[in-house]
């Protein structure tokens, strides 16, 4: 067996350039994937046309609050592009400079002041957007709807707790500025607490009993309006989300964004390697020469496997020492690394040698090998609730019929401390072998006859 | 069977189906050693089934090939060798899974066997077609074997390099080997066959010399007799229902 893996290293050293893309392809397409997943999507560049002069200021009961600084909010969550026209917004975002443009009109602040009295308009903003493409228009929408949600939220959090304030002025009394002159406000506890003082003075009769009814008011007034307040601040929030982990075990995303990284490696380099050196060995006509006696179909799968798990094991090594340059590892666990990746490359060999066993040339496994294996691990890393019920149950079935997955929560649980248990996806991975090396097994038999 | 008692390899009754289609019909024969046997028909005859068979490839549904002294070496119609690597890696490759005690030793006769030890640091696929067929025949004959194996040898072959082959295996008989070939070619059946076996739809039709040949093909298909004499081979295939 051993000068059978001599020449496939000597045929992979035969053709540097394809030994190259087959260790450095998966690498970068590894990492890429995995930096992908794992970074936020960054600031969206949006051209911003802010319209409002510079003094509008929305007012509350006449009184004007403190600048509220959306303009300056919105750009600190997205990469602002100042335009300044709606023409020249227009453009941007028609040339693709911009993901969008948003345009607060200069009337917004009217409009919003407008909502305490009789004839309210309706505040808008305008966002323009380029539907070319479905994927960044969804983006876009879902980026600048959360943008306004923000602000509609600011602005409704800083109404409240000015109507708050007003409000402990009627109920409570103190001081309150009218056109720069300081106002004294009674209050209502104050109020009622006047006419107490004053009632006995007064002669049974008509007068008093008025007097009664506005000390009634007043009392109930002013307890029913301490309980106004705080709703008055909740309305501008009414959901709050209290968030609670039920499954500890998620690897931080660094981590998991490594995990799929060597994850991805592991599987196209071991899987292509397998199933592309078995299917050469058809294609140079050598297996029924090989199989006629020198070496059994057995030991043929067992060198290809080998080969992959060798050569797949010592790339992803270096790929994960590549990584410790940018992500701190735990290389104290490196048993455990170990462990995952073997047992991982051997299910992912004995996949690649069915696939191996079942076509006839190099290319055409290769193009075979790829076709099964990028979409299984996109498929892998769809998270629950992601989508239906019914789709992701099917999705976790084909997931668990390829050892992508369970080599990705293998490695992912190698990786991370805090991570779960490694022993059942080790267990999945090892039943996945055990299948995929019966199946290669099987299919080498009409590999000869064929 | 005559001389099966000496014979290198025989071969009983032998029958393989694929499906409902009887790719050989119960082909006896025996091959003597150091004898030249072609096995010729036309195509989809079951030369190649019959070749599978012997070298132990396929497995016949019926029959029994025996083999009482030794290996068979098996050369397949296409190149088995690896085309990447060179002459000499791919002997040894193969002399250290032979299990030759001293495989370099083994590769060194070989190479001077082909007359291929000047190019034994070329890659294989850089060789011509010609010299790809030797270092395939130096690959079978690491076996050591008492039979030889070879499934239509000459097929892409110009000329020159036919006759250097044919020279070369002719070489092999005389020290001793059987060579049992396949071809669908006629007149190279005739001229380096000693014997010849032919096949049509599975079926043995003729096991003789290649006179006898001649003089069975003049006796069951005399309009032809006269004609070349491919020809009046496939007249004669033609009276026997093929």
């Amino acid at each position: 067996m051993r000068w059978l893996l001599l020449k496939d290293l000597q045929i992979l050293r035969r053709s540097p350039l394809q030994a190259v893309l087959l260790v450095a392809y998966p690498v970068l397409i590894a990492i890429l994937v995995g930096f992908a997943i794992s970074r936020d999507p960054g600031k969206p560049r949006v051209a911003f046309l802010n319209e409002v002069p510079r003094n509008a200021r929305i007012s509350v009961g006449g009184a004007q609050l403190p600048a509220v600084g959306v303009g300056g909010r919105i750009c600190r969550r997205i990469e602002c592009v100042d335009v300044g026209s709606r023409r020249e917004a227009i453009e941007e975002v028609r040339s693709g400079g911009v993901l969008a443009a948003l345009i607060l009109p200069a009337d917004l602040v009217d409009q919003l002041n407008s909502l305490s009295t009789p004839s309210p308009g309706t505040p808008t903003v305008e966002v323009i957007v380029n539907q070319e493409d479905p994927v960044k228009a969804r983006l876009v929408n879902d980026r600048i709807s959360s943008l306004l949600a923000r602000a509609n939220l600011l602005i409704a959090r800083r109404i409240a707790t000015e109507g708050g304030r007003y409000l402990d002025l009627v109920v409570n009394g103190g001081r309150f500025s009218v056109l720069g002159q300081p106002v004294e406000i009674l209050g209502l506890g104050a109020g009622a607490r006047i006419l107490q003082a004053l009632r006995p003075a007064l002669p049974p009769g008509p007068l008093r009993s008025s007097i009664d009814q506005v000390i009634r008011f007043a009392t109930l007034a002013r307890d029913n309006l301490d309980i106004a307040a705080p709703l008055i601040d909740r309305l501008a929030q009414p959901i709050v989300v209290e968030k609670r982990v039920v499954n500890a075990s998620t690897p931080p995303l660094d981590v998991f964004a490594i995990a799929v990284a060597a994850t991805l490696t592991l599987t196209f380099v071991t899987v292509l390697l397998v199933a592309g050196s078995l299917a050469l060995e058809r294609e140079e006509n050598a297996f029924p020469r090989l199989t006629r006696g020198l070496v059994s179909r057995s030991a043929l799968l067992g060198e290809k496997v080998g080969l992959g798990v060798a050569v797949g094991l010592m790339v992803t090594l270096l790929m994960l020492a590549a990584v410790q340059l940018f992500v701190p590892l735990h290389w104290s666990r490196f048993g455990l690394w170990l462990t995952a990746i073997l047992a991982a490359a051997g299910a992912l060999g004995a996949a690649g040698a069915a696939l191996g066993a079942a076509a006839r040339e190099v290319r055409a496994v290769s193009l075979l090998a790829f076709m099964i294996s990028l979409p299984i691990a996109f498929l892998s890393l769809i998270p629950s609730g992601a989508v239906g019920p019914v789709l992701f149950d099917a999705i976790e079935v084909v997931t668990a019929l390829f050892p992508f997955k369970p080599a990705l929560e293998a490695i992912s649980a190698a990786l991370d401390p805090a991570g779960p248990s490694i022993g059942g996806p080790l267990l999945h991975l090892a039943i996945l072998t055990v299948a995929y090396g019966l199946i290669a097994r099987f299919a080498l038999r009409r590999f000869a006859a064929a | 069977m005559e001389g099966a008692a000496t014979a290198a390899l025989e071969a009983r009754g032998l029958v393989k189906r694929y499906g409902e289609r009887e790719a050989l019909k119960g082909v006896d024969f025996a091959a003597q050693p150091g004898e030249l046997l072609a096995v010729i028909g036309p195509n989809g005859a079951g030369k190649t089934t019959l070749l599978s068979i012997l070298a132990g490839i396929v497995r016949a549904d019926e029959g029994e090939v025996r083999l009482p002294r030794g290996e068979v070496g098996w050369v397949p119609q296409q190149a088995a060798l690896y085309r990447r690597l060179t002459v000499e890696e791919n002997l040894l490759l193969f002399a250290r899974l032979e299990g030759h005690d001293d495989p370099r030793a083994s590769v060194e006769k070989m190479l001077e066997l082909t007359a291929l030890g000047e190019r034994r640091g070329e890659i294989v696929a850089r060789l011509s077609g010609g010299n790809q067929q030797r270092v395939n025949i130096a690959i079978g004959l690491l076996a050591r074997p008492v039979v030889l194996l070879l499934d239509e040898p000459s097929a892409g072959l110009d000329p020159r390099q036919r006759a250097r082959l044919w020279e070369f295996v002719s070489a092999l008989a005389e020290r001793g080997t059987t060579v049992i070939f396949s071809t669908h070619d006629i007149q190279e059946a005739e001229r380096y066959g000693e014997r010849l076996l032919v096949l049509a739809d599975g079926e043995s039709l003729f096991d003789g010399p290649p006179q006898g040949l001649r003089e069975a093909v003049r006796r069951e298909a005399p309009e032809a007799a006269s004609r070349d004499f491919e020809t009046a081979f496939v007249a004669f295939l033609h009276h026997r229902g093929h």
